[in-house]
């Protein structure tokens, strides 16, 4: 039996979200389709959107499918940069939070490399935090920001980011957030027309949906300074204009009932999780009295436990954990299969010892005291072996 | 498992024979583009896919380690600077000697395991090292340079076998692999451009050419870019008195020189090996044996002997164009007695 702790990778799909969307792939119906076997497709669709709105405190409108985070993170940062420079050309500048995923970073990087922005990324402080501070001296005046983008929770460390007051911030210079809450959305309330955020991305997989499928939740235009992104795909004119292709009505499906699951659980399962997460960092700490926790020790993804093992190889700590069947993560991208040292980490002003060194586990629905007593178990040996290896 | 037929059939032969096997790719460029792109290289994401499909099949649990910074260091600066100061290395036998059988070895024993298996060509038998039999794909000589203690932890299981039967027995054992194109030339060498690669790193250094005599026959772009024995592009503006062809006899980076002479003038007597490799004890006195002067080279009858830790060897017949740099093999038949790297030679005389 393998013990999972790498539940922000991907978790298990809900039982609630089986069903719907395997009930919903024996279905016939195209929702743009006038007919009405297309009617009954739709009314999948637009039920599941309001679904998602409600969850995640946005109106229905404001739902736009996708095909998951990755492409919401695309459509919210280079549509809306090419909406607000084609608006006013003297918006160029981009900024970004230095601990933002790839989906993002590499979008914004993108867009300087080949759409002439300039890219600001927002400095962190040790535990991963953009602080309102530091966004408005990024900005400036704000009038030749495009847009700002800072995601609601680390994917990496677990650190939840004061997103209502960044959107703030940026606001009062009339500038758009956007938001990347693919692993808060899992664990956290969410709620959009609260945050202030004008894009918010939310994706299927990582709170119990099926993987390939997602959403970009985006507020009313409201010119100036909220405009509907220029769509990266065109064709028929789906969702709002912004987003063409054929929706994906079982995928949807199971997306809605994994949503509309997690969130009728939330406040059980957040005390739950923290209490198992709490339970591990004590037992990795027991065994391993010199690990360093990463991130805000308190402000963090209930499920979320990042720590630097010094001595250690990231890399050999997870093959010997996955070799006694615990699977984990180093959190940190790869090219053939090689971690690169964490820019998250890097940015929080690690050492690169602790950047090689770390480990994350996340916990998740399925997460159960046996998960955590096996890691407790193999932790400390497998972080001597390791260190012995010690660093290549 | 380099993501080639080899190392794959290697590592499915050692988890049959009931072996706890974990496949490892070695990541040897940190910017996979760096070094080689498309098929058959050290380190593509190509490679690294076809290696990961190959532990799929076979069952085995697999992972990408970055011996990158290791493998720049040992290999790749050591290849440069080597040429830099007029030698010609082998840098898969230096692979072996730093990497392979050192940086992954080390590594893999820190974590628990007990040896290291690949794909080459050779038979290993209670520290003896013979042979593959497979003559045209033996590569017992870029082996004999790791130690005793090295081969301790080495398992190479296709040392028995054909490499046509390889490729046979991949295909049966379903690896997509089976007829992936051998690997060739060096593997950090993206075009085969040994030269481009080491003007890049090494600059130009224009010099002259001589004959044996100093006279100036010619101009070089960088007297590290020749080969002892080298014919080829040598770009000669005056020809040989007698008109016959010219091969490089020596290459002095000191002065920038290389010189060039006739055929019979790279026949080679005595060879003098430093930093010699026994496989087991070096015997007292001279003795007879066979040695091998590059990899897939010709063998030649000798008399070898060690002498305050050097090498001496006589060869019972003159050998043409031998490259400082190089190493030459011991071997008694087909088993491996020792490994030295050439420091010196001495030619025969007019």
């Amino acid at each position: 039996m393998v013990t999972y702790l790498d539940h922000a990778a991907t978790t298990p799909m809900l039982p609630e979200a089986v069903e719907a969307m395997t009930a919903e792939l024996r279905e016939l119906g195209n929702p743009s389709s006038l007919h009405a076997v297309g009617r009954r497709a739709r009314r999948v669709v637009e039920e599941s959107r309001e679904i998602i709105a409600e969850a995640f405190g946005a109106r229905p409108s404001e739902v736009v499918f996708t095909s998951g985070g990755t492409e919401a993170d695309n459509l919210a940062v280079k549509g809306i940069y090419w909406a607000r420079r084609a608006a006013d050309p003297s918006r160029v500048r981009v900024l970004a939070g230095a601990v933002e995923h790839h989906a993002v970073l590499d979008a914004v990087q993108w867009l300087a490399d080949h759409e002439g922005a300039k890219v600001d990324l927002v400095p962190v402080d040790e535990q991963g935090r953009v602080t309102p501070d530091a966004l408005r001296e990024a900005l400036g005046s704000g009038d030749d920001v495009a847009l700002t983008t800072v995601m609601w929770a680390n994917n990496e460390v677990g650190t939840v980011q004061p997103v209502a007051d960044l959107a703030d911030a940026a606001r009062e210079r009339g500038v758009p957030l956007h938001t990347d809450a693919v692993q808060a959305a899992a664990q956290l309330p969410i709620g959009f027309a609260a945050s202030g955020a004008q894009a918010l991305t939310v994706t299927g997989h990582k709170l119990g949906g099926p993987i390939g499928v997602g959403a970009l939740l985006l507020a009313k235009p409201k010119p100036p300074v909220f405009l509907d992104p220029v769509p990266l795909l065109h064709g028929g004119g789906q969702e709002r204009d912004v987003r063409s292709g054929t929706l994906d009505t079982p995928a949807i499906a199971g997306f809605a009932a994994a949503v509309q699951a997690t969130v009728a659980r939330r406040e059980a399962e957040t005390s739950r999780l923290t209490e198992l997460r709490d339970r591990l960092i004590g037992a990795v700490r027991a065994a391993v009295p010199e690990a360093v926790l990463n991130g805000d020790p308190a402000d963090r993804l209930p499920g979320n436990a990042h720590f630097s093992f010094p001595g250690c190889e990231g890399d050999a700590l997870l093959m010997l954990l996955d070799a006694r069947g615990i699977a984990c993560s180093t959190g940190s991208a790869c090219s053939a299969g090689v971690s690169q040292p964490s820019h998250v980490l890097i940015a929080m002003d690690a050492s690169p010892e602790r950047a090689r060194g770390s480990l994350r586990f996340t916990l998740g629905h399925t997460t159960t005291e046996a998960d955590v007593k096996a890691l407790a178990d193999a932790i400390g040996p497998v972080v001597e072996r390791a260190r012995r290896a010690g660093l290549t | 498992m380099s993501g080639g037929v080899d190392s794959a059939v290697a590592a499915a032969r050692a988890a049959e024979a009931g072996h706890d096997v974990t496949g490892v790719h070695m990541a040897l460029s940190s910017n996979p583009q760096s070094y080689r792109t498309g098929a058959r290289g050290c380190c593509t994401l190509e490679d690294s896919r076809d290696a990961r499909r190959a532990a799929d099949v076979i069952g085995i649990p697999f992972y990408v380690w970055d011996l990158a910074e290791r493998f720049h260091h040992d290999v790749v600066e050591d290849f440069v600077s080597e040429y830099a100061a007029g030698r010609t290395p082998n840098p898969c036998l230096r692979c072996n000697e730093k990497i392979k059988f050192a940086a992954l070895l080390d590594r893999g024993m820190a974590l628990g395991f007990d040896a290291v298996c690949t794909g080459h060509y050779a038979q290993l038998d209670g520290g003896v090292l013979r042979r593959g039999v497979d003559e045209g794909k033996d590569q017992s000589y870029v082996l004999a340079v790791c130690t005793p203690e090295q081969l301790a932890h080495a398992l190479f299981p296709l040392g028995d076998t054909s490499k046509a039967d390889i490729r046979r027995e991949a295909e049966r054992r379903g690896l997509q692999v089976a007829d992936k194109p051998d690997s060739h030339d060096i593997c950090f060498i993206a075009d085969g451009d040994t030269r481009g690669f080491l003007a890049e790193r090494l600059g130009s250094a224009p010099g002259p050419i001589v004959d044996a005599d100093g006279n100036e026959v010619g101009e070089h772009d960088g007297a590290y870019a020749y080969t002892i024995g080298q014919r080829k592009g040598l770009r000669l503006g005056t020809p040989a008195p007698d008109g016959r062809p010219r091969y490089v006899l020596d290459i002095s980076p000191v002065t920038n020189t290389v010189t060039v002479g006739p055929r019979e003038s790279l026949d080679v007597q005595e060879i003098t090996g430093e930093r010699p490799v026994w496989l087991g004890e070096a015997p007292d006195g001279p003795f007879g044996c066979q040695v091998q002067l590059r990899a897939h080279g010709e063998v030649y009858d000798c008399t070898a002997e060690q002498v305050d830790g050097e090498l001496r060897i006589r060869l019972a017949t003159p050998a043409r164009g031998v490259a400082t740099g190089q190493a030459a093999v011991l071997y008694q038949g087909d088993r491996v007695l020792a490994s030295s790297t050439i420091a010196d030679t001495t030619r025969v005389p007019a």
